[in-house]
């Protein structure tokens, strides 16, 4: 192995370990759909900057942000859903990114490749899970009182609608990290697919962390050995993404802490 | 002694709607005011407008000092959520800067025993919920309740015990007590003032004067009943 690729492989780690502290809160926010697509807005921007010869990373960015900011200022001014505003600025995005990403660039975009990666890029991706991590921990009671009520959380000085914005960006930020590996289709299913099965091992918000983050970690460590070994000419989403849904057929069986019908 | 609360005034408007008009009333500390009027009528508006949740014109001056505690109507719990009591609790107490140590203080106040404290928030029954929601309210000491339809959906023996509890934060510890409730009895028995509201009538006073059969009438368009203090016959 690379440093290079001991780098990337690191930095997938450290994104396993931010994709399962979020999806923890956006699972408890019954959110994880309605943001697994806020993650596809980034493909228009992927396309964008294969096009034009940039870092696609920067265009993925670009669009995933605006992408946000807008479904975060149609919920509020229009007061829909914020899985109506997705639904609208994801389908908008895909179409939009279908169209302008060259044909030949395509899987990537959408499904992702493991690059060697340089000491610089893996600084400034290590830079933005440490971001989500202190953004998680300063605002985990702001988000643990909205989640037990909004009504008790305002009332307690909370501003719902800045902690909202604040968590889609930062959902934003897990999904653009985790790009290059999973690509713009993919990126998100790291967040729900680990919360789902450490939700099976845990009765309490503490534990719920502590599990999708190990569930997620231990996706991208099996994902990551099976696709470079099984399956080298495809990007390491597929294989990390099935990883992850075998593991949470396997909570079905020894998971048990979510009772029924919760 | 000073007045804890003067509200002057007090318009809301939701859209079209004018909910609260020119609403002014004063309380002292120590104070139980009962908020009763029909369904629609703007009492829980009322509530949120003295937590400044909703935008309001005229003036609510809370006496310097004042802390408030919030007891919201009947929130129905996700079911679903991974948290337990003593999470949502230690929560708050962080967010206030208070000691962890409060936590099992107020849960002790509000009755919710230890082994409630280590329960899943969202599968605990109607009545230990509401005990949850008044501790999480008792967390940084208030010296002012606001208690929204306390019982609403608990049974006879789980709403005797909310309303001996505010009883008991009123008379032992002098809190003040700002209560919405439909129940005339508990409102008569507990309450030192009531406000009534409903769209074009309002009415202040101590419960007896307020009352009154053909208040009552007025207020909610119909005959009502209640049952006063230590088994008095039932008026109408």
């Amino acid at each position: 192995m690379t440093a290079g690729d001991a780098y990337a492989l690191s930095l997938a780690v450290l994104f396993a370990v931010a994709a399962g502290l979020v999806g923890s809160f956006a699972l408890s926010k019954r959110m994880l759909l309605a943001s697994d697509v806020l993650s596809h807005l980034a493909l228009p921007g992927l396309g964008i900057a294969m096009l034009i010869h940039i870092n696609p990373l920067i265009g993925g960015a670009t669009t995933l942000v605006l992408g946000t900011l807008l479904v975060w200022h149609l919920e509020q001014r229009t007061g829909l859903a914020a899985d109506v505003t997705i639904g609208v600025v994801f389908a908008t995005g895909l179409a939009l990114g279908a169209l302008v990403t060259p044909h030949e660039h395509l899987l990537e975009a959408l499904f992702g490749e493991f690059q060697p990666l340089s000491l610089p890029a893996f600084l400034l991706g290590a830079l933005a899970v440490g971001t989500i991590v202190l953004f998680l921990f300063r605002f985990r009671d702001a988000l643990i009182l909205s989640l037990l009520s909004p009504e008790l959380a305002s009332s307690t000085g909370v501003n719902l609608s800045r902690l909202e914005l604040y968590f889609l960006l930062i959902f934003s930020l897990t999904v653009l990290v985790g790009l290059r590996f999973m690509g713009a289709l993919l990126a998100s299913a790291l967040v729900i697919l680990p919360a789902a099965t450490g939700r099976r091992f845990s009765d309490s918000l503490s534990q719920f962390l502590v599990a999708s983050a190990a569930a997620s970690v231990l996706a991208v460590l099996i994902g990551f050995f099976v696709g470079r070994h099984f399956f080298p000419t495809i990007g390491l989403g597929p294989t990390i993404v099935l990883v992850s849904a075998l593991l949470f057929v396997a909570s079905l069986a020894f998971g048990g802490k979510q009772r029924a019908g919760a | 002694m000073g007045k804890l609360l003067k509200v002057q005034d007090l318009t809301v408007r939701l859209g079209e709607r004018t909910v609260l008009e020119k609403l002014s009333f004063e309380l002292g500390a120590g104070e139980v005011l009962a908020v009763i009027g029909p369904n629609g009528s703007g009492k829980t508006v009322l509530l949120r407008s003295l937590l400044r949740l909703v935008p309001s014109t005229g003036t609510i001056s809370w006496a310097p000092g004042t802390q408030i505690g919030y007891v919201p109507q009947k929130i129905a719990p996700d079911r679903g959520l991974p948290l337990r009591v003593r999470e949502a609790l230690e929560a708050k107490a962080r967010m206030l800067g208070l000691d962890r140590s409060e936590v099992e203080k107020v849960a002790e106040t509000a009755g919710l025993g230890k082994e409630l404290l280590d329960a899943v928030a969202g599968l605990l029954s109607g009545g230990q919920f509401q005990k949850l929601l008044i501790a999480f309210a008792l967390l940084g000491q208030p010296n002012v309740l606001l208690f929204d339809e306390p019982t609403a959906s608990l049974d006879e023996l789980s709403e005797e015990r909310v309303y001996e509890l505010l009883h008991h934060l009123q008379t032992e510890r002098g809190m003040t007590v700002i209560l919405v409730s439909h129940d005339l009895s508990i409102v008569f028995r507990y309450a030192t003032t009531v406000l009534c509201l409903s769209r074009g009538f309002t009415c202040a006073g101590p419960p007896k004067e307020i009352l009154t059969p053909e208040a009552l009438e007025s207020l909610y368009g119909a005959p009502s009943k209640y049952y006063a203090h230590h088994g008095e016959p039932p008026q109408r």
